[in-house]
């Protein structure tokens, strides 16, 4: 078994407040030593996803949104059959957005042959290390729905 | 006659968020507001009571663009407190490992943020459909760059490797040598992005800018110099604060840094190219001479020549430090804390990068200081704001919101640390 098959990516920025969920989520995956999966956390630009999941048959991405709705809210979508909504920004301290990233490696047949994005609401991204609890409350959902996912999808990989 | 105001309150293709506020009355600029930065203050403070040696990876995570200069210049920093100097191999690493920084964030800029102003293009994605071939090349140049970074940094995404003193791991000949040919390819790429890029359009504007940046008598600098203008400094980075001011802006959720003498100051690639153009390598000098670009230039939206020119460079200095590379003995030489206060001044790619600290006898933090070359050209970007539409008023409303929009990227500002959000629109005045 090809332990690249199944890649989850958590993006965010540790002293971004609700920005860390996605590395938080990642850190406490890791923990549950899921078989044929690997684990990265992913901080600096976007950009660089399109090489990092290069060689992954399976790719989840999980990172805060910015939207106007409940924070805590989990946000779901298949990349490769879903458009991103506009008014839904993965929220993103850097030019290159994830979701602008996306399109990027669509226009350039670059994307990988499955991609899933989980986004969670959050409340505060100014400087800070802590969460706000609504989004600290909607973890072990997503953690429970990604391991899901990979549970589904990990024997065909 | 003209009355209108420019407001941009939603810089795109910027690092972070920014806002833009011009107001023209009768023909005039009456006011130019920019709010583009927030200093790391949080970070300023999070330091403190943290040990010396924590400093490196904390402070890595106020940038993801370039993480490495937050290492290397608080690295430096502590090295200065404690009186030690990494010299040699090691030495070289370090300026490797800023090499492929420099090749990352400089593509980036490049390819993806300035690029599409000068083809007229709202952004990346819709030069892909037309120029896949660019956005290729900014991919591939990221790549290498990431894979210096990779390697030397010890880890995929966050560089770790790092520390006062050196590093904790240093690579083998071989290890190195696998990069060279993907570096070789990358600085073919290189050179022609030098010719693309001065090829492009630019308007006709210049400024008489005093330009700040390290200088070193026989390399193009990254860490190590003295401070250097075009208009006579010529100080230790330990004097910085003796010369440098920052004064609160009102407006701006930022302070305004300004050189007590002359007020405002200029750096990143244009500085250093100005003060630094002999350090050049032959070939990026070469290339340079080739594209049109003489040894001065004063003209902001050239910048991204100048850009190209020290991405050569730095493909150029990557591959001859990894020709000459022999493994270090020792990953890092050996540190004793002390009661102290050191500084440090590297050139981020997007200019000099000033952190100090002072040290308890222990090697904890009492006190940072951190300011960023974003927040160092503020005051000159609204400068140049003031000039480019005093001197271009009769454009279009939107032309001229979009050319001033270009007017601040020419500097590659990082914003990661704004936290203003706001929308564009555009608002004119009937007086």
């Amino acid at each position: 078994m090809d332990d690249t098959a199944i890649l989850v990516i958590g993006i965010g920025n540790e002293y971004r407040s609700d920005d860390r969920v996605g590395l938080a989520i990642v850190r406490a995956l890791k923990k549950k030593k899921l078989p044929g999966t690997k684990l990265i956390e992913s901080g600096d630009d976007s950009l660089n996803l399109i090489d990092t999941w290069k060689d992954a048959k399976f790719v989840i991405l999980v990172d805060a949104v910015s939207s106007d709705s409940e924070p805590g809210t989990i946000f779901r979508y298949n990349a490769l059959t879903e458009p991103i909504p506009t008014q839904l920004s993965f929220h993103s301290s850097h030019a290159i957005s994830v979701a602008e990233t996306i399109e990027l490696g669509n226009m350039l047949h670059q994307l990988p042959p499955n991609l899933f994005l989980f986004g969670i609401e959050g409340k505060h991204f100014s400087s800070g290390i802590k969460m706000s609890a609504e989004v600290e409350n909607a973890i072990p959902d997503v953690i429970e729905e990604v391991i899901q996912v990979i549970q589904t999808f990990q024997p065909f990989m | 006659m003209n009355n209108k105001t420019i407001k941009v309150d939603y810089l795109a293709r910027v690092e972070g968020e920014g806002a833009l506020h011009v107001k023209i009355k009768n023909d005039k600029v009456t006011d130019v507001k920019l709010k583009i930065y927030e200093p790391p203050r949080f970070f300023e403070a999070f330091l403190r009571g943290r040990m010396y040696t924590e400093a490196p990876d904390i402070t890595a995570r106020i940038c993801g663009i370039c993480p490495i200069a937050y290492q290397m210049s608080s690295v430096h920093a502590m090295e200065d407190a404690f009186g030690i100097r990494v010299d040699g191999q090691l030495r070289q690493l370090r300026r490797l490992i800023y090499c492929g920084e420099w090749i990352e964030s400089h593509a980036l800029h490049i390819y993806m943020l300035h690029a599409p102003d000068f083809l007229g293009y709202p952004d990346v994605i819709h030069i892909a459909r037309d120029y896949p071939d660019l956005v290729q090349h900014a991919l591939q140049m990221k790549k290498a760059g990431n894979a210096i970074v990779a390697l030397l940094g010890g880890r995929e995404v966050h560089p770790v490797n790092v520390r006062v003193g050196g590093f904790y791991k240093v690579p083998s000949k071989q290890e190195l040598s696998q990069l060279a040919e993907n570096l070789k390819r990358g600085r073919d790429v290189a050179l022609e992005t030098v010719l693309w890029t001065a090829q492009l359009s630019f308007p006709d504007f210049e400024q008489d800018y005093e330009f700040v940046a390290l200088w070193h008598p026989t390399e193009y600098p990254f860490n190590e110099g003295r401070l250097f203008s075009n208009k006579g400094l010529d100080i230790s980075v330990q004097e910085y604060e003796n010369h440098f001011a920052e004064e609160h802006v009102a407006y701006s959720n930022a302070l305004h840094s300004v050189l007590k003498e002359r007020g405002a100051y200029f750096v990143g690639p244009m500085a250093r190219y100005n003060l630094n153009f002999d350090q050049l390598s032959p070939l990026a000098q070469q290339v340079s001479r080739e594209a049109g670009l003489a040894p001065k230039c004063s003209n902001p939206f050239k910048s991204i020549i100048v850009r190209s020119v020290e991405m050569l460079y730095a493909f150029d200095e990557a591959l001859r430090i990894i020709e000459e590379y022999e493994a270090p003995e020792r990953p890092s030489v050996d540190i004793h804390p002390r009661t102290a206060t050191g500084y440090a001044c590297t050139e981020a790619p997007r200019g000099i990068l000033y952190h100090r600290y002072k040290l308890s006898e222990d090697g904890s933090i009492l006190d940072a200081k951190i300011i960023p070359p974003t927040s160092q050209n503020q005051k000159i970007i609204e400068n140049d704001l003031l000039h480019y539409v005093e001197q271009f008023i009769n454009l279009p409303e939107e032309q001229l919101t979009w050319q001033c929009e270009q007017a601040i990227r020419n500097y590659d500002p990082c914003i990661s640390c704004a936290t203003h959000f706001l929308k564009l629109y555009f608002e004119s005045q009937d007086e």
